[in-house]
C-alpha cells in the first residue's frame, strides 16, 4: 500500500468538504421537523465519520468545520453557525474518544455522535434563552439522536466496504 | 438479500454499542418520567421570560392577550387556563405552531426572539380549593 502524498489528501478533503456541504444543503430542502426543531438525518455526518475512519481525526474536525462555516454563510445565518460549530464540536469529540477505545462499531460511533450533536445544540439553546425549560425536548431529541446516528452508521458502514481509497 | 445485509449490518453491534443505546434509552425514560411527574404537579400560574429575565407573572385563570415587544414582538394569550402563542414576528414560527400548553412546566420557546412562556405552581388554585 503507498503512502498518500499531502497533495492527495487535500484533494480529496476539498472533494468531501462539498459533498458534505451539498448534503446540508439538500437537507434544508426537506424539512423533517415533526414539529420539534432541530431534528433532521445528518447527512453530513456521513462524511464526517467516513472522513474519521479513514483519514483521521484532523481531517474528520477540518472537513466538519469547514463544512459548517460554507453552509453557514451561504444559507444560514451566525446563529446558525454557532449551533452547528457547538452540536458538531461535542459531537466528534464524543466520537473521537469511542473511536480510540476500538469497543464500538462504526455504528456505535455514529449514535453517539448524533446524541450528542443534539445535546450540543440543545445546551447553546438552553443558554441562549437562559431556561432550563427547554430540556423538555432532551428526551425526544436523545431518541433522534439515536435512529439517525444508526441510520448513518449503517450507511458509513456500506458506504466504506464499497470506497476503498487507501489513504 | 440486501435488506437481510442490512439488518445483519446492525446486529454486528459490538457489546460495547448495545450497553450505549441501552444507557441512551434509559436516560431518556428517566427525564421523560419525571416531565410527566412535573406535569402532574398542580399548575396556576404563567411566567414570561425575555432574555433570561421575568418580564411578568399572570394568572393561569383570567382570560387576558399579552404583547411583548423586546428583542422581536410576540403576543401571547391566556384563555380558557390555556396558553397560546398567537403571534411572533420571528422566522421559523416553531413558537406559533406550538401546541397550547396548560399543565405545569410546561413551555412555549421562542428561540430567535429568546421568549419563553411557562406554566408555573402558584397560589390560585389552592385558594380556589379553600374557597370552595
Amino acid at each position: 500500500m503507498q503512502t498518500a502524498s499531502p497533495t492527495r489528501k487535500v484533494a480529496l478533503s476539498g472533494v468531501l468538504v462539498s459533498l458534505a456541504a451539498i448534503f446540508s444543503y439538500v437537507e434544508t430542502l426537506v424539512p423533517l421537523g415533526f414539529g420539534v426543531p432541530g431534528i433532521k438525518l445528518g447527512l453530513a455526518n456521513v462524511v464526517v465519520v467516513f472522513a474519521l475512519y479513514s483519514m483521521g481525526v484532523r481531517y474528520a474536525l477540518t472537513i466538519n468545520v469547514v463544512r459548517i462555516i460554507v453552509v453557514a454563510s451561504l444559507f444560514g445565518s451566525p446563529v446558525i453557525m454557532l449551533y452547528s460549530l457547538s452540536g458538531a464540536l461535542l459531537s466528534l469529540l464524543v466520537m473521537v474518544i469511542l473511536y480510540y477505545t476500538n469497543k464500538f462499531s462504526m455504528v456505535g460511533v455514529s449514535m453517539a455522535g448524533g446524541v450528542f450533536h443534539n445535546i450540543g445544540q440543545l445546551l447553546v439553546a438552553a443558554a441562549v434563552v437562559e431556561t432550563f425549560q427547554i430540556l423538555y425536548y432532551f428526551p425526544v431529541l436523545l431518541v433522534a439522536g439515536m435512529i439517525t446516528g444508526i441510520i448513518i452508521g449503517i450507511i458509513v458502514t456500506r458506504v466504506s466496504r464499497l470506497v476503498t481509497i487507501k489513504i | 438479500m440486501k435488506k437481510d445485509t442490512v439488518v445483519i449490518e446492525a446486529l454486528q453491534m459490538t457489546k460495547a454499542d448495545l450497553l450505549l443505546a441501552v444507557s441512551f434509552l434509559l436516560a431518556g425514560i428517566i427525564c421523560f418520567v419525571g416531565i410527566i411527574y412535573f406535569n402532574s404537579l398542580p399548575a396556576g400560574q404563567v411566567q414570561v421570560k425575555v432574555e433570561g429575565k421575568v418580564v411578568g407573572i399572570y394568572s393561569l385563570e383570567k382570560d387576558r392577550k399579552i404583547e411583548l415587544d423586546y428583542k422581536g414582538e410576540n403576543s401571547v394569550v391566556i384563555k380558557d387556563g390555556k396558553v397560546k402563542m398567537v403571534y411572533a414576528n420571528c422566522p421559523d414560527q416553531y413558537c406559533v405552531k406550538h401546541r397550547e400548553i396548560s399543565r405545569n412546566g410546561e413551555s412555549i420557546i421562542c428561540l430567535p426572539n429568546q421568549v419563553v412562556v411557562s406554566v408555573t405552581g402558584g397560589e390560585e388554585q389552592d385558594a380556589d380549593g379553600v374557597t370552595n
